[in-house]
């Protein structure tokens, strides 16, 4: 349905072109769930923008970002905006900054009915209710009347996720749409956006920084680095076993809720956006401790490995490094195991408190 | 002298607010805490919005008188705020704080050597070369080089940012390390590179940490003892390991599995597993 190909994008700023994508190459089947992951200045932010045409002006843009097989830079203004309202629906991390702040709850929900679908006055009020209690807004019929200020954070996302909804997108980007929320928020909301989606088969790109939270609730997940996927996988696959060096760092980076660990796999120096990357050779090389000098020269293309994608000219090498090792290079034998080579999940203490 | 590093009785906070109609009303942000750190030990204070933690934090630093109740560190009282200027230099000497911000709590216009150096002035009887010495070794001991320590905030990444307070904080020589969300905005692979640092750090000098964050798996990785606070009250406490494996109050409960894991399933609502 959403097909990126080898997009490169570039921003001026103060006068300079600088890459943020490099290479970037990504789909999104319908009804699927496609995690994006990464660091600040890893792109991910700036790939949503690519896929909206919201890029700030004066950026260069190269490669394809096909939707349904129409190329969305070729869209004239008419097409465009039916593609943002009705094809792709988008979800900040931040509802307050894209809410009008003077509109009610129940305005903001009917506008869209209204002038998009063309639904007259009481059959978008009724439908934004159900939408409201759909999202497991209590009271709806109260809430359509209240102002934004007036409700929370965790309602006011679930009022965005519904004014998303009600223009039946067939794709949804989600830019870190729970990180400005409580943890038991965050855990509602995810479950309710999960759920909504699946029952209506939307698919979804998630944008997040928190690897754990898309692994838990996406059907794929990509690691970005420096402007382009390092790593692509099933979330099930890149939890168990993690391929790209970056990728099985952000896995041990991470402490973990189930043990401590002595100590956590820090990766050296900072993530680093793809115009600081060196033009020549793989953007991790300086960070990675398996790199060799030829690794400094030519840029790894992001190839099949073990039914996934994978951008590092060794992983044949550090796959079987990992083989021959019985516990993750991370963690000295004595120890809790990294999150890495965590046992599967249905032995887990967490998961018996998990389940509903 | 006590043999605490920290004590804390019975700690309130009330603040006078308006209520709707904009007559005078009170909201009891910290209700009655309680608690004590040994030294050298870590004790993490975990709750949402609202829970009264960041509060906590605060008073014990002496951003914001207490109510009521007493609190002291290395057995001397500090449940009124310093009044002379020798008094607030001894406290800053027991007791130092991190937060989460880094940029809004380092001089823009000040080097990071110089920003160090300034606290090792005011808080040791160094001079000179031994001085210097003591802030070389700082800068080591979080992992900065002399490029860095010449250079000024905005010219380094939030992680060497964080560093640099660290530094800021240690040059004190403190007894308590106060860490307000301290790695909460740092991306993940630097928050690995600082939690081993604060890791090391306690190892190598018996400070005892006093974190404050929402993130469970922080606490579980830097703490040996938890408080978890909701609406302004402790409603769980003791272990790490053992509150967060064995939680005892519902409350605790929902907050752990709410933590997203591989394989997790959110729960429907937070609100069905509350008490009825």
């Amino acid at each position: 349905m959403l097909e990126l190909n080898d997009l490169d994008v570039a921003l001026r700023v103060g006068g300079r072109m600088r890459r943020v994508l490099s290479g970037l190459s990504l789909s999104v089947a319908a009804g699927e769930a496609v995690g994006l992951v990464g660091e600040s200045g890893s792109g991910k932010s700036m790939t949503v923008r690519a896929v909206t045409r919201l890029l700030p002006e004066g950026a260069a843009v190269s490669g394809r970002i096909r939707f349904d097989g129409r190329d969305v830079a070729a869209m004239d203004a008419p097409a465009l905006r039916r593609y943002r309202d009705r094809d792709v629906g988008m979800i900040f991390q931040d509802p307050r900054a894209h809410i009008d702040p003077t509109y009610r709850i129940g305005s903001f929900l009917t506008e869209a009915l209204r002038v998009n679908r063309g639904v007259g006055p009481a059959a978008a009020r009724r439908q934004a209710t159900e939408l409201l209690a759909a999202v497991g807004i209590d009271d709806p019929e109260r809430r359509v009347r209240q102002y934004p200020h007036e409700v929370s954070g965790g309602m006011l996302q679930r009022v965005m996720i519904a004014s998303v909804l009600a223009a039946e997108p067939r794709l949804i980007l989600a830019d870190e749409p729970t990180t400005a929320l409580d943890v038991t928020i965050q855990a509602e909301v995810v479950a309710i956006l999960d759920r909504l989606r699946r029952d209506r088969g939307i698919g979804m790109l998630f944008i997040t920084h928190d690897l754990d939270l898309a692994l838990a609730i996406c059907d794929r997940v990509a690691v970005m680095y420096a402007g382009s996927i390092v790593e692509i996988r099933s979330a099930r696959d890149l939890h168990r076993s993690a391929c790209h060096p970056y990728t099985v760092g952000l896995l041990g980076s991470r402490p973990s809720i189930q043990a401590r660990v002595d100590k956590l796999v820090a990766i050296p120096g900072r993530p680093v956006s793809a115009f600081e990357a060196p033009p020549d050779g793989c953007a991790f090389t300086d960070r990675c401790a398996h790199a060799e000098p030829d690794c400094l020269h030519g840029r790894p293309a992001l190839e099949p490995f073990n039914d996934g994608l994978v951008r590092c000219r060794r992983v044949a090498d550090l796959a079987v490094l990992a083989e021959s090792r019985p516990e993750s290079p991370a963690a000295p034998p004595s120890e809790p195991a990294a999150k890495s080579v965590v046992e599967p999940p249905a032995e887990s203490p967490a998961e018996e408190g998990t389940q509903p | 002298m006590s043999a605490e590093a920290l004590s804390v009785r019975a700690l309130t906070k009330v603040f006078r607010v308006a209520d709707a109609k904009g007559r005078r009303a009170e909201f009891t942000a910290v209700n009655d805490v309680s608690f004590a750190l040994e030294p050298a030990g870590s004790l993490g204070i975990v709750g949402e919005s609202g829970s009264g933690k960041t509060t906590v934090a605060r008073m014990l630093v002496g951003l914001e008188p207490a109510t009521s109740g007493t609190m002291t560190v290395l057995g001397q009282d500090r449940s009124q705020p310093a009044r002379k200027a020798a008094d607030r230099r001894e406290r800053a000497r027991q007791m130092q704080v991190v937060f989460q911000d880094p940029y809004t709590s380092l001089d823009p216009s000040q080097t990071i050597g110089s920003a160090v150096e300034e606290v090792l002035r005011a808080h040791s009887a160094l001079t000179g070369p031994a001085r210097t010495a003591r802030l070389t070794d700082l800068m080591d001991q979080v992992g900065l080089d002399t490029r860095q320590t010449a250079a000024r905030p905005r010219e380094l990444s939030g992680g060497q940012r964080q560093r640099a307070a660290i530094a800021r904080a240690l040059a004190a020589d403190p007894k308590v390390l106060i860490l307000d969300e301290a790695v909460s905005a740092l991306d993940v692979s630097i928050q690995a590179q600082v939690l081993n640092l604060l890791s090391d750090i306690r190892a190598a000098t018996g400070i005892a940490y006093v974190l404050i964050s929402h993130d469970l798996a922080v606490v579980r990785q830097l703490c040996d003892t938890v408080l978890v606070m909701r609406k302004g009250e402790i409603v769980e406490r003791g272990d790490c390991a053992n509150v967060l494996d064995h939680p005892e109050q519902e409350y605790t409960r929902v907050l752990r599995a709410s933590v997203p894991v591989a394989g997790w399933k959110p729960l429907t609502s937070a609100r069905q597993a509350e008490p009825s």
